[in-house]
């Protein structure tokens, strides 16, 4: 879910909405360093509406607050939506253009469709 | 370093130690160390004249040994690190420079209750077991520095005897060492990483899977570190993502090849018909327990930066771009009025991939990475070159990128490729208001010709030599 936070559609649209229809929570080791440094590259609201978005925001607030580094608990929360949370299938929408990217065996396609190169060029 | 002392007492004074090199990548042995070095933080003075006449061994000053250690903990190009006892150019040198040693030096290592071994080495030549003995008798005969038991396996301690002999590759080796050395090890490099990590024991491979010592070679010039982020924008089958992860990297990559990255492409190795499903990226990763440290991968043009959020930023770009030789150099095309195309079906079409310059790859990369590296991050890559043809000026620049290396592999007699390294030193003020913060290239190696017409034509003229028994090319592979 991280990579959903720095991707966007062509022009403006971020963040992308996501539609699973198959999710996984992988087990993936904590680490605290770079979950905090992540923290201060991310659009937290980008992430929050994403973590709504695939089912797994339970706990997170929708607001961050600045002491998070001595929280762990949220730490670990925030590791849990960036890190373990996957969507496997599904896709990711445009919010702006509607355009849907496929995400299959957990890859995203970014592609543009042929009728769409065009427009986006330059 | 004496008029440094005086400015700055804090500054520890320099040691002497030894490094010796594998006898391979060699323009890139001292570029990894001195990476390396300002990873971890720390001086040191490289000798690099020792290796001017081919020897592999080169003395290095630093402050402790246990910066030596640290940096050996990290190298792949050296096999072993020594505290230089000796250097001159017999073993008689040796014995009366280690005789006037400082106690302070000898005596933790020497005592009668330290066991000891000397191991015997020479470079270029072969000594027999005789010869090596006779030398080890002289180093211990009564009067010698040591007053602990000889003890081959295992011992408290180990000594080496280092011997260059000169060779310049036509006539018969010098009979004489030209340099001797004698040290007590400290520690190993990282060879055994390359057997762990070869590329015929991985799981996923494609055409252009880069080898296991040059990934981590990578890693080191790009001084990927712990919680980084870093990213592959021409991922493949992930093999410098692989090397980033061991150093405790995160790591993403996108690739235009859908096929290869879900498992569907051309198998690259030999007698396999079909891949496995499960062939991917993260299950190299998978492999060696990196797992934890795999982001994401995505299907994507390398050549559209827009679908990327502004200010995100990684701590490394880390790739092997496509030169067109195995791996074709693509990116979709740019049509005019392009009709939309629905097959019967009603499936969508994805729109055809075109050629793409590689002198436009490098302006695309150098372009992304000033923009989504974070300052002092560093970008490495790969540049291929027709060497009758390179001038420095063919190196892509971008005023917020400064070249940091720039290492040859030659691949034949007159194709290389060259490793280059960029720190990101400047401000990146937006894509669009500042037209002037753009990649260039001088010089565009591939203006005229595509680098693919250049190799072809080149090998074409070395095979021709060859029937007229002109010297035989090496076979290296490429992207």
């Amino acid at each position: 879910m991280l990579t959903s936070n720095i991707i966007k559609g062509v022009t403006k649209g971020f963040p992308l909405g996501i539609t699973p229809t198959k999710v996984e929570v992988k087990e993936v080791d904590f680490n605290p360093t770079f979950i905090v440094k992540t923290l201060t590259k991310i659009d937290y609201s980008a992430l929050y509406q994403a973590a709504n978005d695939v089912g797994h925001a339970e706990g997170l607030p929708e607001k961050l607050e600045d002491d998070v580094k001595e929280n762990e608990d949220l730490l670990k929360k925030l590791h849990n939506a960036l890190l373990q949370v996957e969507v496997i299938e599904g896709e990711l929408v445009c919010p702006e253009s509607g355009r849907k990217f496929p995400i299959s065996n957990g890859i995203p396609n970014m592609l543009l469709l042929e009728n769409e190169v065009e427009n986006v060029t330059q | 370093m004496a008029a440094r002392n005086s400015i700055s007492p804090q500054i520890e004074p320099m040691k002497r130690y030894l490094i010796q090199f594998a006898h391979e990548h060699l323009d890139f042995r001292v570029q990894e160390i001195r990476s390396i070095l300002s990873l971890i933080g720390c001086q040191g003075i490289m000798k690099e004249k020792d290796l001017s006449d081919g020897s592999p061994f080169m003395e290095v000053e630093l402050s402790s040994e246990t910066v030596a250690k640290a940096l050996m903990q990290r190298t792949v190009l050296s096999k072993r690190l020594y505290e230089l006892w000796g250097e001159g150019t017999s073993v008689y040198d040796i014995n009366t420079q280690i005789k006037q040693l400082p106690k302070e030096i000898l005596e933790p290592y020497t005592s009668e209750n330290s066991s000891f071994r000397i191991v015997v080495e020479t470079f270029n030549k072969k000594l027999s077991t005789l010869e090596k003995i006779s030398r080890i008798e002289k180093l211990t005969e009564p009067d010698s520095i040591f007053y602990g038991p000889i003890k081959l396996n295992c011992p408290d301690y180990s000594f080496h005897l280092l011997e260059f002999y000169h060779f310049d590759g036509t006539s018969q080796p010098a009979s004489e060492p030209s340099k001797v050395y004698f040290g007590r090890w400290i520690a190993d490099g990282q060879r055994a990483r390359i057997q762990q990590y070869h590329l015929q024991k991985r799981h996923f491979i494609a055409n252009t899977s880069m080898d296991a010592c040059l990934s981590m070679v990578m890693a080191n010039l790009g001084q990927i570190k712990d919680s980084d982020f870093v990213f592959d924008p021409f991922v493949g089958s992930g093999s410098l993502l692989v090397a980033c992860a061991h150093y405790g990297a995160y790591v993403a990559g996108t690739d235009i090849d859908f096929l290869l990255l879900h498992a569907r492409a051309k198998p690259s190795r030999a007698k396999q018909k079909t891949r496995s499903r499960n062939e991917s990226v993260r299950s190299n990763l998978q492999q060696y327990g990196f797992e934890s440290r795999y982001i994401d991968v995505l299907v994507a043009d390398a050549s559209r930066h827009k679908m990327w959020r502004e200010g995100s930023q990684f701590d490394a770009i880390v790739t092997d771009p496509p030169y067109g030789i195995r791996e074709s150099a693509a990116r979709i095309a740019n049509v005019e009025n392009a009709k939309v195309k629905s097959l019967e079906n009603g499936a969508q079409r994805y729109p055809q991939k075109t050629q793409y310059q590689l002198g436009d790859i490098f302006r695309d990369l150098l372009n992304f990475a000033a923009q989504f590296l974070i300052k002092g991050g560093r970008l490495v890559y790969w540049l291929p070159i027709y060497k009758p043809d390179y001038q420095e000026s063919n190196i892509p620049q971008h005023p917020c990128l400064e070249v940091e290396s720039n290492c040859e592999q030659p691949l034949n007699s007159t194709i290389s490729r060259r490793l280059i390294t960029m720190v990101k030193t400047g401000e990146f003020k937006g894509p669009e208001s500042h037209g002037e913060q753009k990649a260039s290239i001088a010089v565009d190696h591939y203006q005229c010709e595509t680098f693919r017409q250049k190799y072809f034509k080149a090998t074409e003229m070395e095979a021709n030599e060859k029937e007229k028994g002109g010297p035989p090319s090496s076979s290296n592979s490429y992207s």
